[in-house]
């Protein structure tokens, strides 16, 4: 027999209201407002827009502040928003080229056309507490320096000019491009629909991954050709127009990963490569990224496939945290029925198995439960 | 017909230049450039303001094959003057007012009459994001790294 169980309303509406006033938290605290969460935890409000796949700094901030600084919940909040609102187009393919230029490291080459620009970067702090943040003291402001007004050639293009690297990926004749808000997905997945999950996909599964590759999970001797964060204008065909209007800028980071390969029957040695694009500031997710690309492009280079990171199917399908997440915590909901029909049978099963052994029935705790 | 040509692409170039630019002047920016218009125009909505999502594009490997890099909010509206000009505005973000008032602009230089104020409000901001733009890379060439290198005496 099925009955339905009905209740628990006044408590989950007295839960939510105990979850705002925490979210509050001390009244006497001046609250925290959108624009201080854009302008000072802005890498936290980079992860929410990468992994929501959503770009919009104001409602990432919103997300962050209305998930109590829970990132995958910020992140799902924001996913859910996304689904509200109409898709008006495509934009014309960014052009990372013509970046305005924020940070720009190569680990190959020391002298490379633009130079290394450090930026407003981690690397090379000691990270020791700065206990001067405590209060808030007055900050300097940075030094200039006069600015080459050159653009900031690719990695990749210097080695292209010798033959010695793949060129960048090119998908075949008439493919459009695969868009998972669109299409469920179907192994095996083309390159584009990888790059664009790994886009969206969870930092810290990504970071693993990538790890694993260079203690010997799928080696793919990586070296960082280039990484760089820099503004890039989108752009967007106005059909009643019949030309592309920009719509402003938005801040990417790009990791171009460059990869020993010893060639094959089909492929002459030479370097391959792995890429990363990341909505915002985000070095360590456009590295991972791109570790993550290359070890996917295994079978198109005749590698054996051995590791995690070169299986498509588990990667691809374990690397979005709001799917994650939605699945591992819905085994908090009630389960009161399921658990019930497996404890029953683990009763007939432990029955069965004691009556085979001659043991003798204890029940003691029994209907403990019930 | 050339010359017709080349009076298009310069009308279509200006255009461009001037949404793009109207596309990141700032609420305030475009208040006070709406202030300065006199007299207001009669301006009826056509489509929106409405927020929606452009799907961003990137691609493979930087210069290669597009792929869909993840989406952006956008607001845009469709305006039309009185006189019967359309104006179209569109901009990252949420704000609709912004993209009212872009659509507005974009009508407005289509007026000889209205012309020099909009021109006027699209020079003001794009010098602004000039000198944002060259504060920037200012400071970021302060943090470029100047190799030296320590030559061993040969003697």
């Amino acid at each position: 027999m099925y009955v339905a169980v009905k209740g628990g309303e006044a408590a989950i509406a007295n839960a939510h209201q105990l979850l705002a006033d925490r979210r509050r938290g001390d009244r006497s605290l001046p609250a925290i407002s959108i624009d201080q969460i854009v302008a000072q935890l802005g890498l936290a409000v980079d992860r929410v827009m990468a992994e929501a796949s959503l770009y919009d700094r104001e409602l990432a901030a919103l997300a962050v502040r209305q998930a109590r600084g829970d990132m995958i919940e910020a992140i799902f909040i924001l996913r859910a928003y996304r689904t509200t609102l109409p898709r008006f187009g495509m934009s014309v393919p960014v052009d990372t080229a013509k970046m305005k230029i924020e940070r720009r490291i190569s680990a190959t080459y020391k002298d490379l056309p633009g130079g290394q620009l450090l930026g407003p970067t981690f690397d090379y702090t000691h990270r020791l507490l700065d206990p001067s943040l405590l209060t808030d003291e007055p900050v300097a402001e940075p030094l200039r320096r006069r600015a080459d007004e050159s653009s900031m050639m690719r990695v990749s293009d210097i080695l292209a000019g010798e033959g010695l690297i793949e060129g960048d990926g090119q998908m075949p004749e008439d493919h459009v491009p695969g868009d998972l808000t669109r299409e469920p997905l179907e192994f095996p997945l083309n390159r584009d629909l990888r790059l664009q999950a790994l886009a969206r996909g969870d930092e810290g599964f990504l970071l693993a991954l990538a790890y694993s590759t260079q203690r010997g999970y799928a080696r793919t001797h990586p070296f960082v050709g280039e990484v760089r964060i820099g503004e890039v204008e989108v752009e967007l065909d106005i059909p009643e127009l019949g030309f592309a209007v920009s719509l402003g800028p938005i801040q990417v980071t790009e990791c171009q990963m460059v990869n020993q390969f010893q060639g094959s029957t089909k492929n002459p040695p030479q370097f391959t490569r792995g890429y990363g694009l990341v909505f915002g500031q985000s070095e360590r997710k456009a590295m991972a990224m791109s570790l993550v690309d290359r070890a996917l492009r295994a079978e198109e280079f005749g590698e054996d496939i051995v590791a995690p990171a070169q299986d498509e199917e588990f990667v691809i399908s374990h690397s979005d945290n709001v799917q994650a997440t939605g699945f591992v915590e819905h085994l908090k909901l009630p389960h009161y029925v399921d658990f019930q029909a497996e404890l029953d049978l683990v009763r007939r099963m432990r029955a069965e198995h004691d009556a085979r052994n001659g043991i003798e029935k204890n029940d003691t705790i029994r209907d403990a439960a019930e | 017909m050339d010359a017709i040509k080349q009076n298009t692409g310069m009308a279509v170039n200006g255009r461009k230049r001037a949404m793009g630019l109207l596309a990141r002047a700032s609420a305030a920016e475009l208040q006070a450039g709406w202030q300065a218009i006199e007299p207001k125009p009669e301006v009826h909505p056509v489509r929106g303001p409405e927020t929606g999502l452009v799907m961003v594009r990137g691609r493979v490997g930087g210069g290669g094959d597009p792929f869909n890099l993840g989406e952006a909010t956008v607001s845009r509206a469709t305006v039309r003057l009185a006189s019967g000009e359309i104006g179209h505005g569109q901009l990252l973000g949420n704000d609709r007012e912004k993209a009212r008032l872009a659509a507005i602009f974009d009508a407005l230089q289509q007026r000889p009459e209205h012309r020099a104020a909009v021109d006027h409000l699209i020079d003001a901001v794009e010098s602004r994001i000039e000198a944002e733009d060259r504060k920037h890379a200012e400071q970021t060439a302060a943090t470029r790294v100047d190799f030296f290198t320590m030559v061993r005496g040969d003697n």
